[in-house]
């Protein structure tokens, strides 16, 4: 696990909320063939601003590199090695279990008091827990779960924002097309 | 002022300073031709394929410094730009292309000639636009011009829907600061790297320089020959860094790299301090990198911050702008002699002296260098020359000092053959005063010989010198080292270049022995507008020095010395 860890960087990109901004990173990416592990977007509370979480395997590219690089793209406000800082991470999962019979059902509800998990779905066959917790232990709830039977498993990315005071904003203000509701003035989010 | 989106567009390539613009009109684009009529202050330039545009536009601007402009329709005439794009991309050309789009409501329909360019050209370009609202056109502009010229410059594209350039606006031109919250190019080093930087540099016993096109970019020309003279560091170019430094100057040694000089190479090789001043360490300048200048400390500074420590590791590492950084570190320097270390490098120069092919060739045919030589013989060596690629472009980098910056314009990173013609046409318009070569092979020349219809129609007073072998010389070269001479697509049939050039009412003379050389180059001096000579020389001619790719860079294949030879 720690060697896999430490090949693993977080990074924090602050982004214009304009379209085709996701692509001009995914791009980035490719053309520099650098390897992604998950890539998450989302609002701010600035609607004309998006943050980014990617988390890049670092074997074949310094994680300099990549902050560089994507400081580069115009619409790339601000960059964040977190890695470096005290920093929260989180990553959420969407598990479906097979539950037909009592022991495995039992067995999950198990699992879910032990970790960050919560049934958030029952049926008579199947039931889907949600787990949200660092990538490390999103990973340790999957493989507990694992041989019971999952049949179905989605997850978000990691999202992450460092620890105290030192606020990752920007005072920017756009001139155009201040987004309402998350969307840009043409109505396309990101 | 109510104007349409065309107009809006003609305005503010007005307020940038926009004299002429290279490309070819169609559909999506025809507003903006329409508003054309109205600004005769730009002149448009008709060329015969967009990629010529983008070449021109290219070449203007590494003429002149300033913002090269080209203009296509929708589609394939936006495609067409790609070449070009990539090229000033590469170099960090700053360029910047408009491209008629189809109207909003078919964008995303396959409607006819619609191409996703801001998609297409996303990797090509340093940034690019789709205006979807008349409001932003000249915010977009503006920026897209100061994107293209400031930090380390590159193209930009705007792509402008044919419904947006139709649309009609009370037009307010914006004044006032640019905003772009995520574009702050680095200027000024801080002191401790500065320190760290006087502090190598003034231990060096061994120390080189570096010099890039960054040099040129930034204006740093004076500053790096203060460095020079002062502490008595010798000076390797890179190919685009060619005009740094006057290469008579007794401190510089020329081209570095594959097909760089071999003392340059030895030097960089043997040197214990590298102090590379705007280059990128690219691989056809280091070589095998495991191998590259092992025993150097390395300084590096760029304005680029992503290209420090990409392919070089280095000891200190400044992003910004040369200029600037450099006059930060000058009052530190101390003056020295290096003499020891000079000495050697003169031994080296020596031997290669000795190895030259324009003192030991012995065979009957004309051979490039020759031409090249004479070339700069006969144009003073003032020229400036605009390569294509392939051994002839070498050539030019061994056998044309250039003495100012800005002289020599070729395509480097990319290596686009199809570059020469429509770049020196481009680069005449910027520099209407200065003597415009383009040197070009038989190979790259036929990728883009349109474009002597719009020398022609233009009446470009551009000389072109083809270098004829009937072969794709350089890739011959390596078919003869590395693929045991299977000249598979190398071997040309040619038309008869004069022929040609007569079709287009270019006169031109056919050359095949040395001896013709200096008149054929003082025909095309004399002729106001565009001249065409054939130089025909030997098929199998070599190119060395020669550093195999991904060989260390002081295992070169050399010219062996003449009494190497006779035994």
């Amino acid at each position: 696990m720690s060697e896999c860890e430490s090949t693993k960087q977080t990074v924090v990109a602050l982004v214009e909320n304009k379209p085709g901004v996701l692509n001009r990173v995914a791009s980035l990416f490719r053309r520099r063939n650098y390897n992604v592990d998950s890539l998450t977007v989302g609002r701010t509370q600035k609607p004309h601003i998006s943050r980014m979480t990617i988390v890049v395997d670092t074997k074949r590219a310094n994680v300099q590199q990549i902050v560089e690089n994507l400081r580069k793209l115009v619409n790339v406000i601000d960059v964040r090695h977190i890695s470096n800082e005290p920093h929260i991470s989180r990553d959420l999962a969407l598990i479906k279990v097979r539950t037909n019979d009592a022991d495995s059902y039992n067995q999950v509800t198990e699992i879910c008091e032990r970790y960050p998990a919560r049934i958030v779905d029952m049926g008579s066959k199947v039931a889907i827990v949600e787990v949200t917790a660092s990538e490390s232990v999103v990973e340790e709830v999957i493989e507990k779960l694992r041989p019971i039977g999952i049949v179905e498993l989605v997850r978000t990315g990691v999202v992450a924002m460092g620890r105290g005071t030192r606020i990752h904003d920007t005072q920017y203000e756009p001139t155009f097309g201040v987004p309402v509701n998350g969307t840009s003035n043409n109505g396309v989010l990101i | 002022m109510l104007l349409s989106g065309a107009e809006i567009i003609m305005e503010c390539l007005l307020r940038e300073g926009v004299d002429v613009m290279f490309g070819y009109p169609g559909g999506a684009i025809l507003p903006t031709y329409d508003a054309m009529t109205k600004y005769p202050q730009i002149h448009h330039v008709l060329v015969r394929h967009e990629q010529g545009a983008s070449h021109m536009a290219d070449g203007y601007a590494r003429a002149t410094g300033k913002v090269g402009v080209c203009i296509a329709t929708s589609g394939p005439g936006a495609t067409n730009l790609v070449t070009g794009l990539a090229t000033a991309m590469m170099d960090s050309v700053p360029v910047v292309a408009i491209t008629g789009q189809v109207g909003r409501a078919a964008i995303g329909t396959d409607a006819f000639q619609e191409t996703d360019v801001t998609g297409v050209t996303l990797p090509v370009t340093k940034h690019n636009y789709l205006v979807t609202d008349i409001h932003e056109l000249a915010y977009v502009i503006k920026e897209a011009f100061h994107i293209a010229r400031t930090g380390r410059p590159g193209p930009v594209l705007i792509d402008i829907p044919k419904d947006v350039q139709n649309e009609k606006i009370e037009f307010v031109y914006p004044e006032g600061e640019i905003r772009l919250p995520g574009y702050q190019p680095p200027n000024a080093a801080n002191d401790d790297d500065v320190r760290r930087a006087i502090q190598l540099i003034n231990q060096a016993e061994r120390p080189i320089i570096l010099a890039g096109h960054g040099i040129l970019m930034s204006g740093a020309v004076g500053e790096l020959r203060e460095l020079v003279e002062r502490a008595q560091i010798p000076v390797a170019l890179t190919l685009l860094g060619k005009g740094a430094m006057p290469e008579d100057h007794p401190l510089v040694l020329g081209m570095m790299g594959m097909h760089g000089h071999a003392a340059t190479n030895y030097a960089i090789q043997e040197s214990d301090l590298l102090i590379a001043l705007g280059m990128r360490f690219d691989d056809r300048v280091t070589g095998n990198l495991k191998t590259y200048a092992v025993n150097a400390k390395k300084i590096h500074i760029d304005i680029d911050p992503s290209e420090l420590n990409k392919n070089v590791k280095v000891d200190v590492g400044i992003a910004g702008d040369l200029r600037t950084v450099l006059t930060q570190i000058l009052p530190g320097v101390e003056a020295q002699q290096h003499q020891t270390w000079l000495n050697r490098i003169r031994d080296w120069q020596e031997d290669a002296n000795e190895r030259d092919i324009l003192h030991t060739y012995d065979g009957t045919g004309m051979i490039a260098a020759q031409v090249i030589n004479d070339l700069w013989k006969y144009t003073d060596g003032e020229a400036i020359t605009v390569t294509d690629v392939g051994q002839h472009q070498m050539l030019e980098a061994q056998y044309y000092p250039h003495r100012r910056p800005a002289t020599l314009l070729t395509s480097g990173g990319l290596g686009t053959m199809g570059f020469g013609l429509p770049a020196a046409i481009g680069a005449k318009f910027g520099r209407p005063d200065e003597e415009v070569w383009a040197i070009v092979g038989d190979g790259g020349f036929q990728m883009t010989l349109c474009e002597l219809a719009t020398a022609a129609q233009e009446n470009v007073n551009v000389n072109i010198a083809i270098i004829n072998n009937g072969f794709l010389g350089m890739v011959r070269q390596w078919q003869e080292i590395f693929y045991e001479q299977r000249y598979q697509s190398t071997p040309m049939f040619n038309p008869d270049f004069c022929k040609l050039a007569e079709a287009y009412g270019i006169p031109s003379k056919r050359v095949t022995e040395r001896a013709q050389i200096q008149e054929a180059v003082e025909f095309a001096r004399r002729i106001d507008g565009p001249v065409l000579i054939e130089f025909v020389v030997v098929k199998e001619d070599m190119v060395f020095p020669m550093v195999p790719a991904g060989a260390d860079l002081d295992k070169m294949i050399r010219r062996p010395k003449p009494t190497e030879r006779k035994k």
